[in-house]
């Protein structure tokens, strides 16, 4: 009935359209990040679209030739800054191949659990900002408290929430700290919770599953004419995980799935980021058990002084009594002493820092902490060039690293995994109705700092 | 008001216009970078910036007291930043987010706009990269403060 | 050094129009010459054994002391055989031009767009070779090794270099 009534209608008075211009961006709450998408409306509809980047360019490239090879790691943190880990061992992974140096199995094992968890923040990220933009607020709410859940453990590892430049080349800046097994496992368990929580909210919410579904949808070819990765590929069904495909680290012993979509519209990218949390966890409760355990006691009877105690008591001459006394590092620095260097990082002199308290307390330590750092020593890698790919959050992460012999990167270029996609991003729009806009530019999961760099 | 009378009374209104003001700041989060995921976790639930009456973000400058400056300001994002400060009404507030806004950060380079305080005047600079939420809630005490010594019928 | 069957198959057919074949740090590389790009890429697209999917990246490098000075350097995967190949393309200065990949692969035109961007390497047969980092009044390309590290062409606010 109702139908007929709009045919009448659209019969007997053509309505003449007039074709909009709508800038969205570069500062719109939709678009998290900044980003300008400028698209011709024909009603309600979206025929044309073009994406305008760079509002976030910071140099990154650039000011990764500045340093030696350990300046670019704070830098990488900033990549993608929702899951900076991931980029941070992309890097180190990169240089490291450069080095032709292998990293302990311990190591392997805490970049793959670190990963994991910055992989859930991502995602948690991703779905709850997208999920608020379709005005699902409390599920919003929801993921930042399980998003808190596991900053507070990257925290207890790293001294910091979100830009933590946990890497080292060669190693990580520590081992684990007391207990972080159990704290880990207790953290998943809640953020399970929750996510059940959240897929009991939107999984078949009416409103939620039809602005997802059949939305922005992408075909396998256009995505692999573009170079998508990630999430965003797979939802369309092509089976590509880097860390299946090509495995880096210890990924290859462990179990686990790549959640694969059928339609590759909104609601399957939900689904598999959904399904890839869940993947990510079960890594790494299986990276624990199967993490080569080493002693990891300090033993507190000893009595080690402290790093200030013996300094000021060397100024004075006092220095008799000093000689292999052990001495505690600082508690900024607690797990970067001997006792977890030793079993995490790579013995190897010229590529690690030494252990603090080595640097603090004697004068080899001292002077090859200064080696390493000093402008024109430190790490130097041979002439060359290599590509490494991680699985970063939103697809396979690059890192291009162009060594010419000297104790600086000669050029880092990374292939940041948001920038195809984006690239792409005109033909999940056109057709589609001004609205959707949001649900799809939300599924991408844009991150500013990788795609802008 | 220029009556004797009115200095006592003005300065009480004053007083109450400020307290008025500084506990209910419509904020305009101008988030372009990594700070804004420490903007997002301070606005959620954990950390909850309701509490001061700052929970209601506006997306339009027209609507906003304060604006956030959250993240790294590039040279070809700086006249959007500025037209935002231009739009809205007075009277208004900027807070500068972040290290990146401060001063430009560790980001000395061809980008980046070293501090937002070279475009547009700034009430009060929260350091950090990025700040913890903590800090945040003290920069915001900071500013309510300020809103409320300031005369506030100018 | 026994080379995989990638790079045996680009030098029996492209041998004269390839400078170098190797393998540095566990990765394949080749160096063409840059009026075969297209062609070597269509190779590595279409030819039954290789099936190079995914262009993966395009970037480039400055080498002011070398000629040609700069070099473009493509990444591309092979979904169905699980490889990865790197193409290296040198460029002179003074005629910066390589020809473009859009008929491939659409996904090139934003990456040479910021190729040319931060290297000024112009792509032929390009169809819109805007800026797309930096803004239009921006001059000089900085990923160059010339291009000081904080010279800033501010749009708004103080002129400060
Ligand atoms: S201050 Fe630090 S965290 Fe904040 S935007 Fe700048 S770099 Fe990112």
């Amino acid at each position: 009935m109702r139908n007929e009534l709009m045919d009448n209608v659209e019969t007997s008075t053509p309505v003449s359209t007039n074709r909009m211009r709508l800038s969205i961006g570069p500062s719109h709450p939709a678009t998290h990040g900044t980003v300008k998408i400028d698209v011709e409306l024909d009603g309600e509809t979206m025929v044309d679209a073009q994406v305008e980047i760079g509002y976030l360019h910071r140099a990154f490239e650039k000011s990764c030739e500045q340093g030696n090879y350990m300046h670019p790691i704070p830098y990488t943190d900033r990549l993608n800054y929702v899951s900076p880990l991931i980029c941070n061992f992309g890097y180190a992974q990169a240089v490291e191949k450069l080095l032709a140096i292998e990293i302990t199995e311990r190591c392997k094992y805490i970049r793959v659990i670190m990963s994991e968890l910055s992989r859930v923040t991502d995602h948690l990220t991703c779905i709850g900002a997208s999920a608020m933009e379709l005005g699902a607020f409390t599920v919003f709410l929801y993921l930042m408290k399980a998003r808190e859940y596991i900053y507070e453990l990257i925290e207890d590892v790293t001294g910091a929430r979100l830009t933590v430049s946990y890497v080292r080349i060669g190693g990580v800046k520590a081992d684990f700290p007391w207990e972080f097994e159990k704290k880990t496992r207790l953290a998943l368990r809640k953020t399970r919770e929750v996510l059940d929580e959240v897929d009991r909210l939107l999984t078949k919410n009416r409103i939620f599953y039809d602005r997802m579904r059949g939305v922005g949808v992408c075909t396998p070819e256009i995505a692999i004419q573009y170079g998508i990765t990630g999430p965003f590929l797979r939802s369309c069904g092509v089976n590509y995980d880097v860390r299946k495909v090509t495995p880096y680290l210890v990924y290859d012993c462990l179990d686990f799935e790549v959640p694969l979509g059928i339609q590759g519209d909104n609601y399957d990218r939900y689904l598999c980021r959904l399904r890839e949390m869940e993947q990510s966890m079960r890594i790494v409760e299986q990276a624990f058990d199967r993490m080569p355990k080493g002693e990891i006691n300090v033993d507190f009877e000893g009595r080690p002084m402290s790093a200030a105690e013996m300094r000021d008591l060397s100024k004075f001459g006092a220095t008799e009594g000093l000689l292999r006394r052990s001495v505690n590092a600082e508690p900024t620095l607690a797990g970067s002493e001997r006792v977890f260097s030793g079993l995490v990082n790579i013995p190897e002199r010229k590529v690690m820092l030494p252990p603090k308290e080595e640097t603090y307390s004697n004068i080899e330590g001292l002077m090859n902490h200064f080696k390493m750092v000093m402008t024109g020593h430190g790490l130097r890698p041979p002439k060359g060039e290599t590509y490494t790919a991680v699985e970063g959050a939103n697809g396979e992460l690059g890192f291009f690293v162009v060594s010419d012999g000297t104790d600086r990167p000669y050029r880092v270029r990374c292939r940041p995994p948001c920038f195809p996609t984006m690239a792409a991003l005109p033909h999940f729009l056109i057709g589609y109705s001004m609205a959707d806009l949001i649900p799809t530019f939300g599924s991408v999961n844009m991150i500013g700092g990788e795609l802008d760099r | 008001m220029n009556t004797p009378a009115g200095g006592f009374f003005t300065s009480r209104l004053d007083k109450m216009i400020g307290w008025a003001r500084k506990y209910s700041i419509f904020q305009y989060p101008f988030v372009t970078a990594c700070c804004g995921m420490e903007y997002m976790a301070t606005a959620c639930s954990h950390y909850d910036i309701d509490r001061f009456g700052a929970g209601l973000p506006r997306f339009s400058p027209r609507q906003a007291d304060v604006l956030f400056v959250v993240g790294t300001i590039s040279h070809k994002l700086a006249p959007a930043l500025k037209m935002i400060y231009d739009q809205m009404c007075e009277p208004k507030w900027v807070v500068a987010f972040g290290v990146c806004t401060c001063t430009g950060g560790f980001y000395d380079n061809y980008a980046t706009v070293m501090g937002i305080d070279t475009i547009i005047p700034v009430d009060v600079y929260i350091p950090g990269c990025p700040p913890r939420p903590e800090t945040v809630l003290d920069g915001l005490m900071k500013l309510q403060k300020k809103i409320q010594n300031q005369p506030q019928m100018t | 050094m026994e080379l995989g069957v990638t790079l045996r198959k680009l030098k029996e057919k492209f041998g004269d129009w390839l400078f170098d074949v190797g393998q540095a740090f566990g990765d394949d590389f080749f160096v063409a010459h840059k009026d075969k790009v297209v062609e070597i890429s269509r190779f590595l697209r279409d030819d039954p054994d290789l099936r190079y999917n995914f262009l993966i990246d395009i970037t480039a490098v400055d080498y002011p002391q070398r000629r040609p000075r700069f070099e473009v350097v493509y990444h591309f995967f092979s979904l169905p055989f699980k490889q990865r190949v790197r193409m290296k393309v040198p460029v002179e200065e003074n005629h910066a031009e390589v020809p473009t990949l859009i008929s491939l692969w659409e996904g090139a035109n934003w990456f040479e767009r910021e190729v040319w961007d931060m290297f000024g390497i112009r792509f032929s047969g390009h169809p819109d070779l805007r800026r797309i980092l930096l803004y239009e009044s921006f001059e000089g390309h900085p990923l160059r090794k010339d291009y000081p590290v904080n010279k800033r062409q501010p749009l708004v606010g103080p002129k400060i270099s």
